[in-house]
């Protein structure tokens, strides 16, 4: 059937912040669709609340809103642009769940707006878990023994009726909130409460428990014709028990036999069928009893998800795109494959490799976490590895997790370690467990005990036997003859073993391994990633390497270039690997952006990157895409390869920017600032003589390399100091220390992070305020994209702070100031391209905090608040184009409108941990609110974020000492805009000295009618709590933590409470309003002088 | 483990290793894209005389088990990939497919660059090739390989077919209560083709090869199938002409080089592909309900639909990939085959509708005569 013609403007739902769960892959799919359906004709209105996504660039769409995904706003905008129908199974869980209260509360039928993909009766069936079930016994399938409940009483029932050990899952959430597994009545009453809390309708599905399980996944696409193809399939090493996303998983299915596959396959056939998902992908899990063979069905989501993303990126078959062409009325053997470009969508991909993903955990962000795994979803990211072998692709993966592994590895002596220690760690699923099954085979336990404690499958056991099987291999060839036979260490780079890890074992360095091994002849190959298993011709250069006779790369390069005269000059850009705290999709977005604008300008762009989620990753946004780990190593291989005419390092964050030195020393051309620039403003002193010699103040500081050192460089410039480890992103182990105890304390946690570099430790400047910039320079001149005054003081990281631009309270001195500064600092460096500045701001004086001369995280929101493609200007520049060349006429500061970010932080799934900001990153996403006011742009930025401000009600006030004088101010605020304030005795003494009434409430261990009880109640509307020090921090804890769960709304500083307040005051005073992102860009202020031009 | 090396007819050379026995084999060496369901690949009959090269790396991951056979024994020639599995893992297996390769007498070659021969065959074509553990004398080979057969002008069949006549009767609730009676020539049957009848009712009396048109007839069938095979089509025109015979007398139903059999029996001719279809994921379109089904394939020649005459004959179902025939229908009489495989094993079982359409045509066959 061919295109719909009912149908001409399209609502597409986005998915929202990056959140555990929810990540980059909803802005692959949902840019894929605008791209895709804008093709196709159709008008494009995208709504999304995160700026950090491509999806919302305005030139994607007809109309793009960067506002809140609630019912309210959405509907909002589906009365201004009145849309024929709404697409929305690619933006998540958050898109699907949206259309569904759309439509339970009549939306989408009052404005006569359809749904596209699935309608609400399909995801209803697929979603309920009840009418889930039913389906799927009604098509005789098997699902585990499972109740339902609604209460305590009803749950205790049906754990007596199925017997331990079973599963707690709630219904309808986010990627498996509150679930758990419970062995014993006592886990389990514990569990249950907290599942039936987390669900959107207080349920809960209690079933049989079928850990150690194996685990799959298919990816199924269904048309309108009712043609469906399973896309791929996915076999999780870790067992069932662990989720899927938390599990490392390979593609395709390893272990199962063609019968037992195509039951699978016609499992997911009938029940994509019965569910009635008229078009588009779907996932659909399966567990296998190892023993029976016993198949069940897990559950199935109707919409694309992270595993298609993955899916997609393992085959070369793009699931989204398909499926928002399938939603408008093709079918599949009407799409053609871009690939082959002969042959049609309607069949089924087949690899030759194996794909392994292994996720990417954070615990090291939250030390009071436990980093065991279970039914809830943990991992902040993902990495993907492909291998002609398992054992080349798992070591890949591991390698290109950057968790300082250089694969399987030997990090920890397995002679160290305690038997009952490897099987307490084998048998509690855990971040590190792939390392522990080499440890316990390198001590001699057998594959079938391995089996028994952890439940992974003989097969992916005995492939890490044969891993270390080489690996003693080596060590004995290199002990006995001092040095390595061809054909064996050929055969050692084909299991994956990479260059350092060679080196560990002969004790030569890096760089000796690799020119030893490359006389030899023993190089990278690169082989393509094309749908058929080399079937058919390949027209898309999407390649992984490999150690094969073949380099599909060279042939490539070579017949491309026949009979040209002239060949395009290649520009390679590095990626930043897997997504976590600190380093996520803001830096994909520059990636891809520089891959965009280098396009234009005629260079042949590569891209580097091994993060499956990712648009970097979609074949169709650079020339050339190679998927491989971000380490030296892979990097020099492809560089051997294409040997670019310039790399760019500073956009994928720090992963690519730890690599800058080492390439250049290699003999590789970095476009954009260069390697010593990048020094000098990395390497402290040199930094601070810097900084110096051009008269900008900056804290007292210094760099210590020992411990000595630090507790007298501390010493000397007075506590409190602001202590971290140099060379690392998102403020990894940075903390703001108060006295020489806490300073040794820092130290030994840093060693680790550091990693030999030096530790930093600066004056604290405490009631600064913070402003980020970010700024363009050509080496000459310099221009500054955007001002960010952040609401929270200096000391919480920039990462994890809002943040508003223009600056609201600045000066206009300030602000010529700051750009001055921001000047002489970056033309100081030389910087060509992309540069990130920390001011403090105290009084009238201007501090630097820190100089970064990279692509920043605040970029993105940069751009899309003021409507410059800050990221594809300074690309440009680094390929040789000015600042002249732009049209650079916005100031920032006088923007007609006010932009709001705020982050998005993932405590609610780390149990016990605390929700205090400090320096150290904590926070997964972020997202914009924009507005003519500052007030209205906060408000949506906190209904974005998760932490609606209230309207009316009560608001708990406790502060810290410092505050408290303040603070009365702000209350009297309050309750003039009707609020009734509440207060423990310490604080609601200084409010009445002050005046203001508050009505007394004890703290949670104090009485009967403690905060705790008003906050499980509900009667809490916010919670502003300013903790101090590390007693009052401990006191207020299991408040916030409660606050958090019950999605109170919890304000840790003071001028986050006034921001609060500002926001409040334009809730209360008018609705709110929608308006597109070039609607706002028509009102962009016109030119005033630039501080810069005139100087 | 010993050295093994591949060498192509065109003087294209491998280096790799067995792993099973030690000796030399020849056959024409084909490329095979399904990721699982080596078993039935080794065990179906279609196979011999071919050397198969297994697209996915890695192969043996679930070991052999005793039902997933589409015969008594092995017919591959050589099976290469690029790694055989060491140590299998599932609940059914009984053996290693190392073991059984080499119980088979089967060399099983391994450690190179398996895409690079796959590449190699898709560009130049399907070709022969030998396999040897002891000698590596390329003029040698290139002699030794010259003097074997080819897949044109040899009878494959008569390598495969059952000597003798059997019977595979009706299981289920048909079980001693069949609906129909089949003739089933057997140029190399699989044996999911007769559990697939017989579930449907059919008693199956398969017959070799060469068997006479009478000999069928006798056991009174309601319709004759003509069972997938090796090699070429042309080469077995004993089985065109006995199959002729049954024009307008009988349901006739073919599959593979049955279907290839049937349109030579119509008149028409056959060729050669390039490298052949061999894989489970080809979209096939079946153009009476524009249904899209994803199809195992084995084939290595294909009916020309333009030798055959309009009128009596049409396509009913196209490779989406290539626009091939993949399948035919006698305009008057209740003829008609299928180049895939409809009876899976390995693969997607999606086309296994397509036996109703021969169970159909008995059934009206049958009330007719009545």
């Amino acid at each position: 059937m061919p295109k719909r013609t009912d149908i001409k403007k399209i609502l597409l739902l986005g998915s929202g912040p990056i959140v555990i769960g929810q990540a980059c892959e909803f802005d692959y799919s949902g840019t894929q669709a605008c791209k895709a359906l804008r093709e196709e004709g159709f008008q494009i209105v995208l709504a999304n609340s995160n700026p950090a996504t491509i999806m919302t660039d305005p030139e994607l769409s007809h109309a793009t809103y960067i506002e809140p995904l609630t019912p309210e706003f959405i509907e909002y905008i589906i009365q201004v642009e009145r849309p024929d129908a709404i697409l929305p199974t690619l933006g998540g869980q958050t898109a699907l769940n949206l259309a569904m209260k759309l439509w339970e509360k009549g939306v989408l039928q009052k404005y006569n707006v359809k749904m596209l993909g699935a309608n609400y009766d399909v995801i209803k069936k697929a979603e309920d878990r009840q009418e889930f079930k039913k389906a799927v016994l009604k098509v005789g399938l098997d699902v585990p023994r499972s109740a339902f409940a609604h209460n305590m009483g009803e749950a205790l029932l049906a754990a007596q009726e199925i017997g331990y050990p079973l599963i707690v899952r709630p219904s309808y959430t986010l990627g498996g909130t509150g679930g758990g597994i419970a062995r014993t009545q006592e886990e389990f009453e514990k569990i249950a409460a907290l599942g039936i809390e987390s669900s959107m309708i207080n349920e809960v599905l209690i079933e049989e428990s079928i850990e150690g399980w194996k685990e799959y996944e298919l990816e199924v696409m269904r048309d309108n014709k009712d043609n469906v193809v399973i896309v791929c399939s996915i076999e999780n090493l870790d067992a069932m028990g662990v989720h899927t996303g938390d599990s490392i998983t390979v593609a395709p299915a390893q272990t199962l036999t063609d019968r037992e596959y195509q039951d699978m396959r016609d499992a997911a056939l009938v029940l994509i069928r019965e569910i009635g998902v008229e078009t588009g992908g779907s996932n659909i899990q399966f567990a296998i009893d190892p023993k029976s063979g016993r198949m069940i069905v897990i559950e199935m989501n109707p919409r694309v998800s992270r595993s298609s993303a993955l899916a997609s990126k393992a085959t070369g078959f793009p699931i989204a795109k398909f499926a928002a062409k399938l939603a408008v009325g093709y079918s599949l053997d009407e799409i053609q494959n871009d690939i082959t470009r002969e042959t049609p969508a309607s069949f089924e991909p087949v690899i030759d490799y194996c794909v392994v993903k292994a996720p990417r955990f954070t615990f090291e962000k939250f030390p009071e976490a436990k980093d065991i795994l279970g039914v809830q979803m943990k991992s902040v990211g993902e990495t993907m590895a492909i291998g002609r072998t398992f054992k080349e692709a798992l070591q890949k993966a591991l390698r290109g997790l950057e968790i300082k592994h250089i694969g399987l590895d030997n990090k920890q002596d397995f002679n160290d370690i305690s038997d009952e220690k490897i099987r307490l760690r084998l048998k509690e699923p855990n971040a590190s467990r792939i390392f522990y099954v080499k440890y316990a085979l390198q001590k001699g336990l057998t594959l079938n005990e391995i089996y028994k404690i952890s439940f992974i499958d003989p097969w992916f056991i005995a492939q890490i036997q044969q891993i270390i099987d080489m690996e003693n291999k080596l060590v004995a060839a290199f002990a006995k003859d001092k040095t390595l036979d061809v054909k064996l260490l050929r055969k050692a780079k084909e299991y994956g073993f990479s260059d350092p890890q060679l080196a560990a074992i002969t004790g030569k360095s890096e760089v000796e391994i690799r020119r030893w091994r490359k006389d030899l002849g023993i190089v990278a190959t690169f082989k393509q990633v094309d749908t058929c298993a080399a079937e058919f011709e390949a027209h898309t250069p999407y390649y992984y390497s490999t150690y094969e006779s073949e380099d599909e790369a060279i042939l490539f390069d070579a017949k491309m270039n026949v009979g040209k005269k002239e060949v395009r000059k290649k520009i390679m850009i590095l990626g930043g690997g897997p997504n976590r705290i600190g380093q996520g999709i803001e830096f994909d977005y520059c990636c891809c952006h520089a891959a965009f604008a280098l396009k234009d300008m005629g260079f042949e762009t590569i891209m580097v990157n091994s993060n499956p989620e990712t648009v970097s990753t979609d074949y169709d946004t650079s020339d050339r895409l190679y998927f491989e780990p971000l380490t030296f190593e892979d990097v020099m291989n492809i560089i051997d390869v294409e040997k670019p005419d310039g790399v760019i390092v500073q956009y994928g964050g720090q992963t690519p920017l730890n690599l800058a030195k080492r390439l250049h020393d290699a003999g590789v051309k970095i476009i954009g600032t260069t390697v010593d620039s990048i020094d000098l403003a990395e390497n402290r002193e040199r930094f601070s003589a810097f900084i110096t010699k051009l008269g900008i103040s900056q804290p007292a500081n210094g760099s210590a390399a020992s411990v000595e050192e630090a507790v007298s460089v501390a010493q000397q410039i007075g506590y409190p100091v602001l202590a971290r480890p140099s060379y690392v992103l998102g403020g990894r182990a940075m903390r703001i220390v108060y006295d020489r105890e806490s300073l040794l304390d820092f130290i030994e946690e840093a060693k680790e992070v550091s990693d030999g570099h030096p530790i930093l430790i600066d004056k604290f400047v405490e009631d600064a305020i913070e402003v980020d910039v970010d700024a363009i320079c050509d080496g000459e001149h310099t221009y500054v994209a955007g001002i960010m005054e952040h609401i929270e003081n200096a000391g919480i990281h920039s990462g994890d702070s809002a943040c508003v631009l223009p600056p609201h309270t600045l000066s206009e001195q300030i602000v010529r100031a700051i750009k001055t500064n921001t000047c002489k600092i970056a033309e100081g460096l030389k910087v060509v391209g992309l540069l990130n500045i920390q001011f403090a701001i105290k009084g009238s004086k201007i501090m630097v905090l820190e100089v970064n001369p990279r692509a920043s995280r605040t970029v993105p929101f940069v751009s899309k608040a003021s409507g410059l493609p800050v990221a594809k200007i300074a690309a440009q520049i680094m390929a040789g184009k000015k600042i002249k060349d732009f049209d650079l006429s916005v100031q920032c500061e006088d923007l007609a409108h006010v932009a709001v970010k705020e982050s998005v932080l993932p405590f609610s799934r780390f149990s016990g941990v605390d929700i205090v900001l400090g320096p150290e990153m904590k926070s997964t996403g972020e997202v914009m609110g924009i507005a003519a006011t500052f007030g209205e742009a906060f408000a949506k930025s906190q209904i974005s974020a998760n932490s609606a401000l209230p309207r009316s009600g009560k608001i708990f006030v406790s502060v810290k000492d410092d505050d408290k004088r303040n603070v009365a101010f702000l209350a009297k605020k309050l309750i003039d805009m009707k609020f009734t304030i509440i207060a423990t005795r310490g604080t609601a003494k200084v409010l009445k000295s002050s005046g203001v009434d508050a009505e007394i409430v004890d703290k949670h261990d104090e009485g009967k009618n403690n905060l705790l009880t008003l906050i499980r109640k509900n009667e809490i509307n916010l919670i502003i709590n300013t903790p101090s020090g590390k007693k009052s921090q401990s006191d207020m804890r299991s408040i916030r933590a409660d606050a958090i769960l019950h999605n109170v709304p919890c304000i840790t500083t003071l001028q986050g409470a006034w921001a609060a307040v500002n926001g409040m005051e334009a809730i209360i005073a008018k609705q709110m309003s929608v308006r597109s992102l070039q609607n706002y860009y028509k009102g962009n202020a016109v030119k005033k002088s630039n501080p810069c031009e005139v100087r | 483990m010993k050295d093994a090396i591949l060498y192509l007819e065109d003087g294209t050379v491998f280096n790799g290793q067995s792993l099973t026995v030690s000796g030399e084999t020849t056959g024409e060496v084909v490329f095979n894209t399904a990721m699982s369901g080596y078993q039935e690949i080794l065990t179906d009959p279609s196979y011999a005389g071919q050397i198969v090269v297994m697209t996915y790396p890695l192969i043996g991951n679930y070991g052999v088990n005793d039902q997933d056979v589409e015969s008594s024994k092995v017919h591959v020639k050589g099976f290469i990939a690029k790694e055989f599995c060491r140590h299998h893992s599932n609940q059914r297996a009984t053996k290693s497919l190392i073991q059984y390769l080499e119980d088979n007498h089967i060399i099983a070659m391994e450690g190179f660059d398996t895409r690079a021969l796959t590449r190699h065959l898709r560009v130049s074509g399907a070709m022969k090739g030998m396999i040897s553990t002891v000698d590596f004398d390329i003029a040698s080979l290139a002699a030794k390989l010259k003097a074997s057969p080819s897949m044109e002008n040899t009878d494959w069949v008569k390598t495969v077919t059952s000597p003798k006549s059997y019977f595979w009767p009706a299981t289920g609730v048909y079980k001693g209560a069949p609906l129909y009676k089949v003739a089933a020539i057997d140029c190399g049957i699989k044996t999911n083709i007769l559990r697939i009848l017989a579930k449907l009712g059919c008693d199956v009396h398969v017959f070799p090869a060469d068997a006479a048109f009478e000999q069928m007839m006798s056991v009174k069938p309601d319709g004759l199938f003509i069972s997938n095979g090796p090699g070429d089509p042309v080469s077995v025109p004993y089985v065109m002409k006995t199959v002729q015979k049954f024009f307008g007398k009988l349901p006739v139903f073919g599959i593979c080089l049955g279907h290839q059999i049937l349109g030579l029996a119509l008149g028409g001719s056959t060729y050669k592909l390039k490298f052949g279809h061999h894989g489970a994921n080809h979209p096939v379109k079946d153009m009476v309900d524009n249904r899209v089904s994803i199809t195992s394939q084995n084939h290595n020649y294909c009916v020309d639909m333009d030798s055959l005459d309009s009128n009596e004959v049409e396509m009913i179902d196209v490779n989406l990939n290539d626009r091939t025939v993949e399948g035919l229908k006698h305009k008057k009489f209740p003829i008609y085959s299928i180049q895939y495989h409809p009876e899976s094993c390995p693969g997607p079982r999606d086309a296994e509708y397509l036996f109703n359409g021969f169970i159909a045509s008995m059934k009206e066959y049958k009330k007719a005569k009545v």
